[in-house]
């Protein structure tokens, strides 16, 4: 099987600019009579639906960014009633809120389907055993692959995140042949493997869809290396759906965008000036199929550019190439967003037990995310006895938790120790060598 | 009951040399000396005569401080000093947070210093027992 849905991804350019334009017009149509923050804001860009009449078009029209979600929490983002709504997933937002995408029947179809190509890139087909290690819940991960190898007819195994050891026990007794989860979480799985003594000749894989983190071609090649299979990157964002919304074809050459659901541009990180195919700047998406949430001209703060030159698999979509920073302070850790603001306010809510002042340090050790966070000791909280500062450290690392939801080491140091700056402080170490 | 002044110091090459200087350079003689260590910091636990002083250089260079009173007693210089302390607040439930102790060598003696979960009870036992409770080293 070469293609999950060959009319739609090796569409000619032609006929697929004329589906976006139709596509793209009875979107704009739609989001102005559904939603009233898009009405509102081409109001104000001084666009009407009517201007809208192909995909060129569509530099006329908003931005939308990830506060206006935050400012439409939970569902002010929903286009469709609420009772065509069938399911939510969230991520984590810059001040504790989340961001809520909703989807209608068709719209979790769609993006199955996503998922189906993109293990179909990969080489799955109706007979595969894909074995789901991505953590099931609000994060879109999880399930999305799950529907993705429903949709294709593969048998999915639900393994969901951690207990390792059953991880490899199923790998080994069911003889998956596709494994779609964190790329640091497949270098752990090939760590536990060999501490456990099973060789990669016991399982059978033959190939991973990996994403929700960034990674690089030195951490593809030890991963196809230490499990013995094909490693490729699948790119997504809840907002926009979740995994699937670009992926890696056999050519390993750069993910392409499912261009039929999803349209890309690249817009200079300062001015947002349309750049053309080979440049870099912010990735930029419109779901030009979407019911329950559709977002026009979203800005995902990735960096990265685009390439629409032919590729040997066949697939006519673009292609983007691996994302290689963010206009914004966001860290994926552990495939978790985390923003340092969510950390700055636990920090302020500890009763001024500690200074507003902290530093993160963000490493990888063992191939596994590891985030320290420096926080001052001050008068408010510094007790003569060791007992008491190490429970306030606990606290504050149970807190982080709770807030952000993976965990964090506190160094406790002393005042006026973390440096300030003027203007904009540096919060962020990252020393991942990615 | 005496003065102790505790510093948070992180556990880093030169730290605590640092904090001597400051000491040093306020003129400050100090009584006794001790630290409590985890892998990450230490909490420097002092004596001094001149409370004050000290609180004020450490305070004006930055450190984070903290002021608490412990029971101190002092008692023969002889096997089971220490022991006889302990019994008695043991027995009367009295938990201890921590306590270091010098001998006063020239006067056959020692002083212990003590944190406890209940001040005024274990003062009230070790006054019952005769044991010599001081104000001043």
């Amino acid at each position: 099987m070469k293609y999950f849905n060959e009319k739609a991804e090796c569409m000619d350019r032609k006929s697929l600019k004329e589906l976006q334009s139709g596509r793209l017009v009875k979107l704009v149509d739609y989001v102005y009579k559904n939603v009233p923050v898009y009405r509102e804001k081409m109001r104000a860009a001084g666009v009407e639906p009517s201007d809208i009449r192909t995909i060129g078009d569509i530099v006329k029209l908003p931005f939308t960014t990830k506060q206006d979600l935050r400012d439409g929490y939970p569902f002010g983002m929903f286009a469709s009633p609420r009772s065509d709504i069938v399911r939510v997933h969230a991520s984590s937002g810059t001040t504790g809120k989340l961001t809520v995408v909703g989807y209608t029947k068709r719209d979790v179809d769609d993006w199955a389907e996503c998922c189906a190509r993109s293990l179909v890139c990969a080489g799955a087909d109706k007979n595969s055993i894909v074995h789901v290690a991505y953590g099931y819940g609000l994060f879109t991960g999880g399930l999305g692959m799950h529907y993705g190898a429903e949709k294709l007819g593969a048998m999915a195994v639900p393994a969901s995140g951690g207990n390792t050891a059953r991880q490899i026990l199923l790998l080994k007794d069911f003889q998956s042949d596709i494994i779609c989860c964190t790329p640091s979480y497949a270098l752990y799985i090939a760590d536990e493997m060999e501490k456990m003594g099973v060789d990669k000749s016991q399982i059978n894989l033959k190939a991973g869809l990996f994403g929700a983190e960034p990674w690089s071609d030195n951490m593809r090649i030890e991963i196809e290396n230490r499990l013995g299979l094909k490693a490729y990157d699948i790119y997504g964002l809840s907002e926009i759906s979740g995994p699937g919304v670009a992926t890696d074809c056999v050519c390993q050459d750069g993910k392409h965008i499912f261009e039929d659901l999803f349209y890309p541009e690249i817009v200079d990180k300062e001015t947002l000036e349309p750049k053309p195919y080979g440049e870099e700047g912010e990735l930029v998406f419109t779901t030009l199929n979407k019911q329950g949430m559709p977002l026009i001209r979203y800005r995902t703060r990735d960096i990265c550019s685009l390439t629409d030159e032919p590729c040997k698999c066949g697939r006519t979509h673009v292609r983007m190439n691996r994302v290689f920073g963010r206009t914004d302070d966001m860290l994926i850790i552990r495939g978790v967003n985390v923003f340092p603001s969510q950390i700055e306010s636990v920090l302020m809510n500890n009763d001024r037990a500690v200074a507003p002042h902290y530093h993160i340090t963000v490493d990888r050790v063992n191939m596994q995310d590891v985030m320290e966070i420096k926080v001052e000791v001050n008068e408010n909280s510094f007790s003569d006895e060791v007992k008491r500062m190490e429970e306030l450290q606990r606290k504050l690392e149970h807190d982080l938790f709770t807030a952000i939801g993976i965990n964090a080491a506190v160094r406790l140091v002393s005042p006026n120790t973390i440096p300030r700056s003027e203007g904009k402080a540096k919060r962020v170490t990252d020393l991942r060598k990615i | 009951m005496i003065t102790q002044i505790a510093v948070f110091l992180e556990n880093k090459k030169g730290r605590l040399g640092d904090m001597s200087k400051v000491l040093c350079d306020a003129g400050i003689d100090l009584t006794a000396l001790t630290i409590a260590d985890t892998k990450e910091f230490g909490i420097v636990r002092l004596i001094a005569r001149d409370n004050e002083r000290v609180l004020r250089a450490l305070k004006d260079n930055g450190y984070a401080v903290t002021k608490t009173r412990l029971l101190a007693v002092e008692v023969a210089d002889v096997p089971g000093g220490l022991y006889g302390v302990l019994k008695l607040l043991g027995d009367g439930g009295i938990e201890i947070e921590y306590l270091y102790s010098f001998a006063r060598t020239g006067l056959k003696k020692a002083v212990i210093l003590f944190k406890v979960d209940l001040p005024e009870k274990a003062e009230e036992i070790l006054k019952s027992n005769a044991i010599g409770l001081i104000d001043e080293l």
